[in-house]
């Protein structure tokens, strides 16, 4: 397999994103998210009633989709546990996981992620949209000192 | 003829799901394209090596913002027909520190978590399973707290609304805050290398 492409330039790619958000707007009033499609996995899980495939949930389906074909065309689809240097693959996928968990429980205390509060909501000029991603930047700014090892 | 085009009655139920779907294409598209769904990326951000992550948010951003605020302009689009998310200000300002917290520590973020999922990184999956968990949980939890969880509710609120300024200043500020942000993240590239 021949290398893997080198990843867009960030503002193209961010003008292209910014576009796909206007998309939504237009097309259906809404913007676009993924800690939704998370929440309502977990109602369904829980026993939930509702449709299981919604706006939401469909879109992130499409997400998968869309990541994967585009690695697939670039040659970066491969197996692997993205890490730094010095970390184990076992470390790095608890660590992933404890992560992932906090995440969840911010998300669902703010009522959205990086997706539909940082994006949808920043865009849409939401109050409560930039304090989330004023305080998610700056927790992550004072964790990282913590972590730094990890990610060398 | 008025957009959000749902609400104008243009697709049925089933064709927005399928909008939704290639919305989401496109959305997974685009952040696979940007390197965004690679955890290493993503953690440039907070190393100050690689600051991927802000430029691709912010000129996000600033495209969707400039774009409804013409389209409104020319009475193409009702923003106020748009969704916007609900403001509940303690709740968003400490969701957004767990939130930040657990983005450095799992290295990905919900969505891009998906992406490095669709591309064969088991970070990504790991992430998910987290994710789940933390929802599950914090979903049962924190209804239960409505002291904190329903804190500080300020429903539909808007910078325009707060700073007492029209939109179109609003927007002028948060471009003029992403073009200086741009300029400061190029000079602290060069500065780390």
């Amino acid at each position: 397999m021949s290398a893997p492409k080198p990843y867009a330039n960030p503002y193209l790619a961010g003008a292209g994103l910014g576009l796909v958000l206007l998309a939504a707007f237009v097309v259906a009033g809404r913007g676009l998210g993924a800690s939704g499609a998370f929440i309502r996995v977990s109602e369904h899980l829980r026993g939930g009633g509702g449709p299981w495939f919604d706006w939401i949930v469909v879109e992130i389906i499409g997400v998968v989709a869309g990541g994967g074909l585009s690695a697939w065309l670039a040659g970066r689809w491969r197996v692997a546990v993205d890490r730094g240097a010095d970390r184990s693959a076992s470390g790095r996928l608890a660590a992933a996981a404890g992560g992932g968990a906090l995440m969840g429980a911010g998300a669902v205390l703010a009522r959205g992620c990086t997706s539909g509060l940082g994006l949808t909501g920043g865009a849409m000029l939401s109050v409560g949209s930039w304090l989330f991603i004023a305080a998610a930047f700056a927790a992550g700014y004072a964790t990282m000192p913590i972590v730094r090892r990890a990610w060398r | 003829m008025i957009a959000p085009l749902v609400d104008a009655g243009v697709f049925s139920d089933s064709a927005s799901l399928l909008l939704a779907l290639a919305i989401g294409v496109a959305f997974g598209w685009a952040l696979e394209r940007a390197g965004l769904g690679n955890a290493r990326k993503l953690m440039g951000q907070f190393t100050l090596t690689d600051l991927t992550v802000f430029k691709v948010m912010f000129s996000a951003i600033v495209t969707a913002m400039l774009g409804s605020f013409w389209l409104a302009r020319l009475g193409w689009l009702d923003l106020s027909r748009v969704y916007v998310p609900d403001t509940f200000i303690v709740p968003q300002i400490l969701g957004g520190l767990i939130f930040g917290a657990g983005f450095v520590a799992g290295g990905l973020c919900p969505g891009t978590s998906c992406v490095a999922a669709a591309t064969g990184r088991l970070d990504g999956v790991a992430v998910i399973a987290g994710m789940l968990a933390g929802v599950t949980g914090a979903g049962w939890l924190l209804p239960r707290v409505p002291a904190l969880f329903d804190a500080t509710p300020r429903g539909v609120l808007t910078l325009p609304d707060a700073l007492h300024i029209s939109y179109g200043a609003a927007v002028f500020f948060v471009v003029v805050v992403a073009l200086t942000g741009f300029r400061a993240a190029t000079a602290i590239e060069r500065s780390r290398r």
